[in-house]
């Protein structure tokens, strides 16, 4: 059987409900665009690292693990360092020039952009994080269809859709270990990849098409109104979240704002 | 909107043309079916079962799909108007399940049908317990067994209240196990829906069933009536158009004792798909020349990943698998040290699916990449391939595409790739999968023949007729501690 399968996790234990496990995921959509739009207006150190502090005070309202989020957080907090360095090197230069090689230039304007770009990739990157990681993506696609209207029909074949990737990579392993086994594994491995992806398309495709049919047999778009199982709605805490986001951004800003650090980008 | 009660089918003169393709697929069937009747369709591979079934379903599209000849009716109405009316079921658990919960799982069909949320919900809890699966909602589908989900699959069609179930092959897939468990639902089963199913395993599902239809692949019907009559009277020209007739005799016979030298060995085996994942350890098995060894056990116990392992294709993970000095590569006596083309004449491998393994486009070519790679001469290769499409009932078959044959054409066919370069030993992974029985016996046939001419053959199975008549020696993988007991 399928080894990616047995490695899933079963979905019996759920970890204890968190306040923001009430609130509909449509309005985390809405809650990760307020705390991140207006960050693409500045880039300074203050507003990012204001905006980085006041979400992380909120974990404990998120349900979300320290453990997880730390996890999660590796790959921003290896990435935000190379983002960066080309800051680093590559700005144009200001203030003091403290070293000049090339065309790398470090000088205090642009030390001070590799900081802020650093925060600011971990800014974008935490919201994410904290708002998405305990987000079903059945629930998803209840509120995405239910409250946002997106097309039903859409909304649930991509979500039953996605459930096909695992089968994809269980196929991929095969196709490989049979090539071996039909003693072309030697050589041409560019050749053999494209092969292997060309049949790995047939594969999806005809797996799609199953599935289509099964959805079908379902009555999947069949044109009678349909009715939901899951009810997706929105509450009080819906509107609390929106309100603490705009004022997350409202401090983180203001911050930015007061101590002199804003600077609007391409100014 | 849905009635109750079971549904009345009447099929006169029907027939079905695939668009793009010169024969029809189903050719002037006519039948009556009263509703709560049990039917089990049968026919041999080609004469259109599962178009019949997906016509009933009305699933086969537009004209623009096909050209249909005669009518089909459901209750009086095409099947296209009744959906919600007919639940379908299809034989490979994977690729039916649509949601990640099984609750959501078997609501999706109410849902789409616009059923009021609480009556959902109830007939949820209905349809899983009529099925017997005591699992709780919340529980994910990707962890549930090949016969837990086709019941899951069936108690998705059951919660829309059918009046015609339809049944394709729902347990071809299956270990026994999962095959009792399925033919178990659906013989709890309300009896207020038609019933139709398509099946090779006739002797499990004919005494639950109350009549018996087979498809002539020339056209119309080839018999139909209760099963006990149809077995009786027409037995020998179902089972030579590949129904396997219950308590027909095979014309096999289990083969002698092992006679040869070892060939491969495995010394304290763990195996797995990955470094973290070890499902078996300890194992110490042997392998001998001109000798057939069965491997079964339950799914999920390891099977596959030993026969991968053994076959060189999976690393070991801890121990190690030892060919004979006799047939050490350059790499030396592991076989998943050697290099792909040294595979060929030591190891060969038979996939689980066969179109895993086909790399080429036409058939001559998928028989001819083995002896190319090994260097064969270009005589000795055309002589091996047209050696081997006569010995394999192939050669009319040469020009086409591996992709479009039939299910027993393309196991054929991935066999006789491996048969090519002659390999000391061959590994099967499931080969009789979802054979009628014509296929069935040319292919159980030729293994036997092949373990006659030396070769030592491995097989994983959970078919036995396969452990009777290839299990010259038999091992029964069990889960850890204390895994393989080789009898």
């Amino acid at each position: 059987m399928s080894a990616v399968v047995a490695e899933r996790r079963d979905l019996d234990a759920e970890s204890p409900r968190a306040w923001l496990d009430g609130v509909n995921p449509v309005t985390r959509l809405l809650a990760a665009v307020v705390l991140s739009v207006p960050l693409f207006a500045s880039i300074d150190a203050v507003s990012a690292s204001v905006a980085v502090l006041l979400e992380l005070a909120l974990l404990p309202f998120t349900g979300v693990a320290l453990a997880v989020l730390a996890r999660r957080a590796l790959p921003l907090v290896a990435f935000a360092p190379i983002a960066g360095l080309s800051m680093l090197l590559y700005a144009e230069p200001g203030g003091t020039v403290h070293a000049r090689f090339w065309l790398a230039t470090i000088s205090d304007e642009s030390i001070r952009l590799a900081v802020a770009v650093a925060l600011r990739v971990i800014a974008l990157g935490i919201p994410t994080i904290l708002l998405f990681s305990r987000v079903d993506p059945t629930r998803l696609a209840d509120a995405l269809a239910q409250v946002a209207h997106l097309p039903s029909r859409f909304v649930l074949g991509v979500l039953a859709g996605t459930r096909l990737l695992g089968l994809f990579i269980d196929d991929w392993r095969s196709l490989s270990m049979a090539r071996r086994a039909r003693g072309v594994a030697d050589t041409g491995a560019i050749r053999r990849f494209a092969s292997m992806a060309f049949v790995l398309l047939v594969f999806a495709v005809r797996r799609g098409s199953k599935l289509a049919v099964a959805m079908e047999a379902r009555a999947f778009g069949s044109g009678l109104p349909r009715t939901w199982a899951r009810p997706s709605t929105l509450s009080w805490r819906d509107g609390v979240l929106v309100v603490v986001a705009v004022a997350i951004m409202a401090a983180a800003i203001g911050a930015a704002v007061a101590t002199g650090a804003f600077r609007f980008v391409g100014s | 909107m849905p009635r109750g009660g079971g549904a009345r089918v009447a099929a006169s003169g029907w027939g079905w043309r695939h668009a793009g393709r010169r024969a029809p697929a189903v050719r002037d069937v006519s039948f009556t079916i009263e509703p709560g009747e049990r039917v089990l369709l049968l026919g041999a591979s080609g004469s259109g079962k599962s178009t019949l079934l997906a016509g009933l379903a009305g699933l086969l599209g537009g004209a623009d799909e096909g050209d249909e000849t005669g009518t089909l009716l459901i209750d009086g109405e095409r099947p296209e108007a009744q959906r919600g009316r007919i639940g379908l079921v299809l034989q490979d658990p994977d690729s039916q399940v649509v949601l990640s919960r099984v609750g959501d799982d078997v609501a999706f069909g109410c849902e789409n049908l616009g059923i009021d949320r609480h009556e959902i919900w109830r007939r949820v809890d209905d349809a899983l317990d009529s099925v017997g699966l005591d699992l709780p909602l919340t529980r994910s589908t990707a962890a549930l067994s090949g016969g837990q989900k086709q019941r899951l699959a069936l108690a998705g069609v059951l919660a829309m209240r059918p009046g015609l179930l339809l049944l394709d092959e729902p347990t071809a897939n299956l270990d026994p196990e999962g095959v009792a468990e399925v033919r178990d639902a659906v013989a709890h089963i309300a009896s207020d829906s038609t019933l139709i199913i398509v099946e090779h395993r006739t002797d499990v599902w004919a005494s639950l069933m109350t009549r018996v239809i087979v498809l002539d692949a020339a056209g119309g019907l080839l018999a139909d009536g209760p099963p006990a009559t149809v077995f009786a009277s027409r037995a020998v020209e179902l089972a030579a158009s590949g129904v396997w007739v219950p308590g027909m005799p095979l014309p096999l016979e289990p083969g002698s004792a092992p006679v040869g030298e070892v060939v491969l060995s495995t010394e304290g085996l763990a195996i797995g798909r990955a470094v973290s994942s070890v499902v078996l350890r300890d194992l110490d098995l042997e392998f001998r020349a001109a000798s057939s060894t069965v491997i079964t056990g339950p799914n999920g116990v390891g099977k596959s990943t030993l026969a991968l392992t053994l076959a060189g294709l999976l690393p070991e993970r801890a121990g190690r698998v030892r060919a004979s000095e006799r047939f050490a590569g350059r790499g030396g006596t592991r076989p998943a040290g050697w290099r792909s083309r040294e595979l060929l004449t030591r190891i060969g491998t038979v996939f689980q699916d066969p179109e895993h393994q086909f790399i080429t486009s036409t058939v001559r070519d998928e028989l001819a990449v083995g002896p190319r790679a090994v260097k064969m001469t270009v005589a000795a290769v055309d002589a091996r391939v047209d050696e081997l499409l006569v010995r394999l009932d192939l050669a009319a078959l040469a020009g086409a595409n591996p992709f479009t044959l039939s299910g027993g054409q393309k196991r054929r066919l991935s066999v006789a790739t491996v048969l090519a370069t002659n390999p000391a030993v061959m590994v099967l992974d499931e080969p009789t999968f979802g054979q009628d029985r014509v296929s069935w016996i040319a292919l159980v046939g030729l293994l036997a023949d092949q373990v006659r001419r030396g070769t030592s053959v491995v097989s994983v199975t959970h078919d036995p007729e396969v452990v009777r008549i290839l299990g010259t020696r038999r091992m029964e993988l069990r889960t850890q501690p204390d895994t393989a007991a080789a009898a």
